[in-house]
């Protein structure tokens, strides 16, 4: 058993954990980052990698927009490319109800100083001439991207301990205490770690921080049902949706498509699993060969899901504790956390370092759901 | 009526339907092949005249018995060749059949899911011309094709002679048969191949036919490379004496002994362990062969055994299916297939030493040797990552982090393989460094399969 003390000690070692790290390590905090398993396992690791901008939470767009600057900055900021591609995102519509959603998307996009083109029939066709029929109108939003989870996270953990960051991988907490200004932490190899700020960043696992301090939030595990096809030819450059959620896919330029879709899919935290039930995986494969007919005889290769934390606002837990100084959430990201990753780190590390952040993080306080949860559209939509 | 269905028409899956169908039951036979057999008994194409009696050598007889009884059953059974399964949710099968996903529910399943051939790369492995041993015998059995005019057999397992003799029988030069197991750990291991002394001689004797026509026949071989251009043009080996010697040949049957193909009782929920001798994770069964309440496993695809000892698992794992829906089963009689399976068993163990896995051989691979096909991943790259920092040790990290088993084949191919250099890169044993987990679909499936997207 020993003893150690850090400034900042962050609990989930996963994208935003890695993330705080970094920052926190580059303006001079000593940090200490615990992990149950390895770096960025879990849903930042398996998630979809859409680094989408249109059609976000309108209040999340000040950090989203602070986020994709970083992303768009990664390989100098962390040395490692992590596969990111400005591929653009192309939101479809089927019927006119779906075309006016668009419209609403676009104006919001729009007025955040994100640039939006509207594609009309002729032009989907001309542009994207893979598309099937049916679609007849889209969006375009040429800044956003894609990038491989499954090296980010890792790419900015080292990052991280390069810095000076202690990355400590299989490492579960199992007792937090209030120790005067700061906390001390037990963990299981009966190390006692003593920190002046704490991040709660464990995702799915958050809640047993969060309530150990009282206060709680109604977080549910869930997961997107994805596939991966065999490779072929690369021919369709943006990451695409359909904007009645039944598919989102990309190809990567090695030539695989990568799907995700709803209905979100049942998740065990507790046993580590996420199947996907075939039946879901079905009826991706058919709506995949309902916009893209040229894919019908491309062959899926391999299923998985991933344990997300999902709220039913449909939007993520970040700041402050209401009830602890020193302790900071920031969990629930509900599917959408990779794109705003690097900003919530960066949000996080100022929070710590200079008492507040210039971004806007209002709407995401834990303190919202004392007055009982709101239930989104999004939400109805997402899960069946 | 109980739903039994059996995955797999090979001796096992067949042995059990006969015994489930005698006690009154009618099981579903589900097969991925077009013909029923499975990979040794595989049945020829209708249309295809070719002399079995022949091919099958000594185990003509059993051949011709299995498919008479398969005849006799196949009317009285829910029996339907060219189905895939290719996933399993709760009780409730997946299948593609005739291109369009299908599903059968099920209140016992046994799964006998045979084998595949154990892969162990070598610079040159991924050239054209390079087959398994078990896909040279399924061209010459299933499509009456010989993989080259003059091939060389290469690896550690008692299937090489028996194959190489195959090939001879039918017309095929044979350039070298290398085995790079030495003499004298086959002597070591004879104790426990006497377990099986049938199955012994039969293997001397092929060996005894072959060096009788004149075979070239070396024990105790380094394999250095297989050479060519744009297909296979020879094959490169140091002898037990250290002499670098070349075969020319225009294709190589590369035979390390098999592996169960454990997929489906992976997704039906079967529980696994790493087992020492053979350097695999084996789904874990009872004596009669059950992983899980309602799961059964057996044949090859539980545990190696060949064709014996499948078809008595498989008549084990139906008496268990009937004691547990009620039916008393004789005690003797599954006492007595429970040990027939287990000495067969013996002595596929008594072989996994005799004709070793070459650990050591794959741990030392050049960086440059491509592991995984699918993705173009090199032993070096996974190296590499593993040096990392934060790098990983287990199998899954590491094809997270290198693509390594994450393409068509789903790591059947390069899995154990991959499971040494990552046992190597980290220093530990091969239990360590885990299993590739599995996940749906077993085998790829189009789109199309989901149905008409309109």
């Amino acid at each position: 058993m020993s003893r150690a003390s850090t400034d900042v000690a962050i609990v989930g070692g996963g994208l935003i954990g890695a993330w705080t790290a970094f920052f926190l390590a580059r303006r001079g905090q000593k940090v200490t980052l615990i992990e149950k398993g390895v770096v960025g396992a879990q849903s930042s690791g398996v998630n979809f990698g859409n680094l989408r901008l249109q059609g976000r939470f309108p209040g999340q767009y000040p950090l989203s927009l602070r986020s994709q600057e970083l992303w768009e900055d990664f390989e100098a900021l962390i040395g490692e490319d992590c596969e990111f591609e400005q591929t653009g995102h192309l939101y479809l519509a089927y019927d006119e109800d779906e075309r006016t959603k668009l419209e609403s998307y676009a104006q919001v996009s729009e007025s955040y100083g994100l640039s939006i083109e509207r594609v009309g029939l002729t032009d989907l066709r001309r542009r994207w001439p893979w598309l099937g029929e049916r679609a007849i109108a889209a969006t375009y939003s040429a800044r956003d991207a894609t990038a491989n989870p499954r090296l980010a996270t890792p790419a900015v953990a080292r990052a991280a301990a390069r810095q000076g960051a202690d990355i400590r991988e299989n490492t579960r907490v199992t007792a937090v205490e209030n120790a005067g200004s700061g906390f001390i932490l037990t963990l299981a190899d009966g190390d006692l770690l003593s920190c002046g700020a704490l991040v709660n960043c464990a995702g799915a696992w958050a809640l047993e921080i969060a309530e150990r301090f009282g206060e709680t939030a109604p977080l549910f595990p869930a997961g997107p049902p994805q596939f991966v096809t065999e490779p072929f030819p690369y021919r369709i450059g943006p990451s695409v949706q359909a904007i009645d959620g039944s598919v989102i896919f990309r190809q990567i330029p090695r030539g695989n498509i990568i799907l995700a879709g709803y209905p979100r899919t049942a998740a065990d935290p507790q046993a580590n699993r996420a199947p996907v039930p075939p039946v879901k995986t079905l009826a991706a494969m058919k709506a995949l060969a309902r916009v893209a007919p040229m894919l019908a005889q491309c062959h899926v290769i391999r299923v998985w899901s991933g344990i997300e934390a999902y709220l039913p606002d449909m939007i993520p837990v970040i700041g402050p504790s209401e009830t602890t100084p020193g302790l900071f959430h920031a969990f629930g990201f509900c599917g959408h956390g990779f794109q705003i990753g690097p900003g919530v780190g960066l949000c996080l590390s100022e929070m710590i370092v200079d008492g507040a952040t210039q971004t806007p993080l209002g709407p995401f306080s834990i303190g919202r759901f004392r007055s009982g949860p709101t239930v989104s559209d999004k939400f109805r939509k997402e899960f069946d | 009526m109980t739903e039994v269905v059996i995955v797999g028409a090979g001796p096992a899956g067949i042995a059990a339907a006969e015994l489930l169908l005698a006690k009154g039951l009618k099981p579903t036979l589900i097969d991925e092949g077009a013909r029923p057999g499975g990979q040794g008994y595989r049945r020829p194409a209708d249309d295809l005249a070719l002399d079995m009696n022949r091919l099958m050598g000594s185990e003509a007889k059993k051949y011709a018995s299995l498919h008479r009884r398969f005849d006799a059953l196949v009317a009285h059974i829910d029996y339907r060749p060219g189905t895939l399964v290719w996933a399993i949710d709760g009780n409730t099968l997946h299948l593609l059949r005739e291109g369009r996903a299908e599903t059968i529910a099920f209140d016992k399943l046994l799964i006998a899911s045979g084998a595949m051939d154990r892969v162990a790369p070598l610079p040159g492995w991924a050239l054209p011309g390079v087959f398994t041993l078990g896909g040279a015998q399924v061209a010459l059995k299933d499509q009456g094709c010989l993989i080259g005019n003059r091939v060389a057999f290469l690896g550690s397992s008692p299937l090489l002679s028996l194959a190489a003799k195959q090939y001879r029988d039918m017309g095929a030069e044979i350039a070298v048969l290398a085995d790079t197991t030495p003499l004298m750990a086959k002597a070591a291991a004879l104790p426990a191949l006497l377990a099986a002394p049938r199955t012994l001689f039969r293997g001397l004797w092929y060996m005894g036919a072959l060096l009788r026509a004149g075979t070239r026949l070396l024990h105790g071989v380094a394999p250095i490379a297989i050479e060519g251009t744009n297909r296979v043009e020879a094959l490169v080996l140091r002898d037990s004496q250290g002499c670098e010697r070349r075969f020319a040949c225009d294709a190589i049957a590369l035979g390390y002994g098999l592996k169960p193909e454990t997929q489906l009782a992976d997704l039906a929920g079967a529980q696994f362990a790493y087992d020492a001798d053979f350097r695999l994770f084996l789904p874990v069964i009872d004596g009669m062969g059950r992983a899980r309440p309602g799961l059964y496993l057996a044949g090859d695809g539980a545990r190696i055994g060949g064709a014996d000892a499948a078809e008595a698992s498989g008549l084990l794992a139906a008496h268990a299916i009937l004691a547990d829906l009620g039916q008393m089963q004789d005690v003797a009689s599954t006492r007595n297939l429970a040990r027939r399976v287990q000495r067969l068993r013996q002595f596929q163990r008594g072989l996994a030493s005799a004709f070793a896995w070459p650990k050591a051989q794959i741990a030392s691979l050049p960086d440059t040797v491509t592991l995984c096909r699918c993705e173009n991943v090199s032993v070096g790259e996974v190296r590499a990552a593993m040096a990392r920092e934060l790098g990983p040790t287990e199998v899954n990290r590491v094809k997270a982090m290198t693509r390594c088993g994450m393409g068509r084949c789903q790591g059947r191919v390069c899995g154990p393989a991959l499971q040494e250099i990552v046992a190597a890169g980290a220093g530990n044993d091969g239990a360590a460094a885990g299993r590739l987990r599995g996940q749906a679909p077993v085998k790829p499936i189009a789109l199309a399969a989901a149905g008409d997207p309109a």
